[in-house]
């Protein structure tokens, strides 16, 4: 008698429980939800182009959709995109290349090269920019033609984001590459043949976020476009809207043009959701 | 400091306890600094005997070694052709062609100018036919330092190369004489894809590290040296030139300027470096704690739903990040939509000054830095949380162990333990995290007291985003950006070392019980 009334309270404290998590939760969501639907409902206020003390629209309409067409941010976008685009394939293959290697073989500068890569990260990636401004621009990829330059130092220093995906390669058995090099195997088909096929978590896990990047990407991009709209991205193009003298004329164009980025970029997340929390996740646990 | 036994440490108290591994940590920093200084030391004397130890075998290769040998030592690769190993020694052939019309026709002329940076900067010059000015450019100090530094890094690659090429005639001496036969130039590419396939895979990434970051670092930290600004940049206004530590010395410099009433500007940095480690701290901290807390509220057995919770937050991750920033940046504006929301509702008179006022700019960054990184937090936390062994709680629960216990004796010792190296690049990420400082303030609001140094420091700024106001300021002084750079390394290299070396240490004396 006396158990069983124990279990019921253990069992109401439970519910109890449940029912604060439920609420905590549900709070949570709208927290970090509503920053973006306000984006979404603003994005369709026609009344006026500034901030506002309101969030449902009076009059909506497409007018700020319009705006955007006709600006300059068609031409962001494609910047964007191209860029995007292109990353994802090189620093992909680079990145692969290099965590392959470092996970796989043992050479003799292996461990040397690996703490000159950690040493080397500890640097602000900000110091260079200066310099690499200078390098793009003696060889005229900047302003207008930032989208090559862009491209060329995201790429070509990318080989230092190699830890994820070495932390992955390293979860996969050393003795199947001993067992294909022991039927004859040369190192490159054991890559090509055994090792990508088991790798497609990580591969499309160093894609997505090869293809994220540069769409946030703000600080050098902006330097190196140096204030010529046509070598803009969006995250440039679309601050330059909210300066403090720009702001009243673009703040709901800017609130379009957020859901004409987030949209893409979400969607292709979602889809590809699986592969990335296995990617953050492993990279975490082995640092 | 006494050291206790473990029997010893058993029996004291809890507070005791406490005091004996705080002591202990903070005895250990000065211990791991010393340590790693003595290894610098042993590293150098290894390297001194390694060095003499190779000047030893390229004269003992000369001596001992053949004429095909000798002659190799001036004509590299000649060995290996007279050998039968054409392709490799051709390569090393036009390895040195290149490198000796590269010295002659411009590397010899970069080198020379490398001591000052360039003689004569641009002149204005009479024209008489036209009766005016214009203006004569000579040296580059810019291209004179970056070429520069890419000669050295040449030559070095010469010497290395020219060294293995000594190498490789004394080991094929050492195989003709033992009867076996050198490998082939097909062998040499086979191996490209096979036994030597991690050169292949390497060679490309490494070479883009080495243009595009080594070379760049380089450079920059020699900035450091020399007084390379916006009006002294190197070609078009003036030449810039070595100043040695000066502008260390500007940085550190206590000269204090009470007139004005601006303070020094090792005080400045000192500021600005304290705040960047309170951000750090609390950015890491705040998102560790409360990103597990949700993760194991999702977790929770009962709650149901967990893939939309999950779903839900991480949507927020996948939107830009300059999107959500900017967005919420404005939101918390003066005439921004919570003020105006708030002051509509009567609850306040006057907008609230999250971005006018250094406490509360400081503040709200930090609460909305924890907006933008529990969702990755929780990710992260949701997977390890799940490998923790379930039979440790059905242990703890049947010996009575309330949920709060089974959290600190169980959950935060085994998370703390597998996410230790995460947590570390996570605060030395935080301390360089410029997005979400500069998207939300611009460093803002700004410090009236620190207007004597460069690039208009703000209460928010982190060394980072200094670093960047500095370089796109008015005056553009790139020396002290390089200063400031540097620093940035030498914090972010002295807490990894005393992370690495000390904790480990007092973690084992723990050992999870």
């Amino acid at each position: 008698m006396k158990n069983e009334k124990r279990h019921m309270g253990l069992k109401a404290a439970n519910r109890l429980s449940n029912t604060a998590i439920y609420i905590l939760l549900v709070i949570i969501s709208v927290i970090w939800l509503l920053p973006f639907v306000f984006i979404l409902f603003q994005s369709f206020r026609v009344e006026s182009t500034w901030q506002v003390g309101y969030i449902i629209p009076q009059q909506w309409g497409l007018q700020n959709y319009i705006n955007l067409w006709n600006s300059d941010f068609k031409r962001w976008y494609l910047n964007t995109f191209i860029i995007a685009l292109v990353s994802a394939v090189l620093v992909t293959v680079i990145q692969l290349c290099m965590s392959y290697t470092l996970s796989r073989f043992r050479f003799k500068m292996r461990g040397p090269l690996m703490r000159f890569m950690l040493i080397l990260g500890m640097f602000p990636g900000m110091l260079t920019m200066i310099i690499l401004y200078r390098v793009l621009a003696d060889i005229g990829l900047t302003q207008a033609n930032a989208v090559p330059g862009l491209i060329l130092v995201g790429v070509a220093s990318s080989g230092m984001g190699y830890y994820v995906s070495k932390g992955f390669f390293d979860t996969i058995p050393k003795s199947l590459d001993e067992a294909a090099r022991v039927d004859g195997a040369t190192r490159f088909q054991v890559l090509y043949k055994i090792i990508l096929p088991l790798a497609k978590p990580i591969v499309i896990y160093t894609i997505l976020t090869a293809f994220m990047g540069p769409w946030g990407d703000f600080v050098f991009a902006r330097y190196v476009a140096m204030g010529t709209s046509a070598g803009y991205n969006v995250a440039v193009g679309m601050y330059s809207w909210l300066t403090a003298d720009q702001i009243n004329n673009w703040y709901t164009t800017f609130c379009a043009g957020g859901v004409i980025v987030a949209l893409p970029v979400t969607i292709l997340f979602l889809c590809l959701q699986k592969y990335y929390v296995e990617g953050v996740t492993g990279g975490a646990v082995k640092g | 400091m006494k050291r206790y036994s473990d029997m010893e440490y058993l029996r004291l108290s809890k507070w005791q306890k406490f005091v004996y591994k705080l002591v202990s940590f903070l005895v250990g920093i000065p211990l791991g600094i010393g340590h790693f200084f003595q290894k610098i030391g042993i590293a150098i004397k290894d390297g001194f005997l390694k060095i003499v130890a190779e000047f030893k075998d390229i004269g003992v290769t000369f001596i001992h070694g053949d004429w095909k040998t000798k002659v190799s030592y001036v004509v590299m690769g000649f060995g290996n052709i007279a050998r039968g190993q054409v392709l490799r020694g051709l390569l090393f052939l036009l390895f040195e062609a290149v490198f000796i019309f590269y010295m002659i026709t411009t590397g010899g002329y970069w080198l020379s100018k490398l001591d000052n940076l360039g003689d004569q900067g641009p002149v204005e010059v009479y024209d008489p036919v036209f009766d005016s000015y214009k203006t004569e450019y000579h040296d580059n100090s810019f291209k004179i330092l970056l070429y520069g530094v890419l000669t050295v890094f040449f030559i070095v690659a010469f010497i290395y190369t020219w060294r293995v090429n000594v190498k490789q005639n004394k080991i094929s001496e050492e195989i003709i004489r033992s009867g076996k036969k050198l490998r082939s130039g097909k062998d040499d590419l086979k191996s490209l894809v096979d036994d030597q396939f991690h050169k292949t895979l390497l060679a490309l990434p490494l070479v883009g590290i080495l243009v595009f970051t080594v070379l760049p670092i380089v450079f920059m930290v020699l900035v450091a040296f020399t007084n390379y600004d916006g009006s002294h940049n190197g070609y078009s206004n003036a030449l810039f030139t070595w100043v040695g530590f000066k502008n260390f010395g500007t940085m550190f410099s206590w000269e204090v300027n009470t007139a004005a009433g601006l303070q020094s500007y090792s005080a400045t940095f000192g500021e600005i470096l304290v705040w960047t480690l309170m951000w750090a701290f609390f950015a890491t901290f705040t998102n560790y704690f409360l990103g597990m807390g949700v993760a194991m509220a999702i977790n929770k057995k009962g709650i149901r739903l967990k893939r939309m919770w999950r779903t839900i937050l991480v949507m927020t991750v996948a939107i830009p990040q300059f999107i959500s920033l900017l967005y919420v940046s404005k939101m918390f504006a003066q005439n921004g939509l919570i003020n105006q929301m708030l002051m509509g509702m009567n609850l306040i008179k006057n907008p609230l000054p999250f971005w006018t006022d250094a406490i509360w700019a400081r503040v709200t960054v930090i609460i909305i830095n924890i907006w933008i990184g529990i969702p990755y937090l929780m990710l992260i936390t949701t997977g390890i949380l799940m490998n923790i062994p379930a039979d440790l709680y059905e242990s703890a629960k049947i010996d009575g162990a309330s949920g709060w216990k089974q959290f600190t004796k169980i959950t935060l010792p085994y998370m703390l333990f597998i996410t230790g190296p995460y947590l570390l690049t996570s605060f030395t990420g935080n301390m360089n995290n410029f997005n979400v400082i500069y998207l939300l303030t611009g460093g803002g609001p700004t410090n009236a007291a620190a207007s004597g140094a460069a690039g208009s420091v703000g209460y928010t700024d982190l060394l980072i985003t200094w670093l960047f106001k500095i370089t796109t300021g008015g005056d553009s002084q790139y020396y002290l950006a390089s200063v400031v750079g540097i620093m940035v390394f030498v914090v972010v290299a002295l807490i990894s070392l005393v992370v690495y070396n000390v904790l480990p240490s007092i973690k084992n004396e723990e050992d999870f019980q």
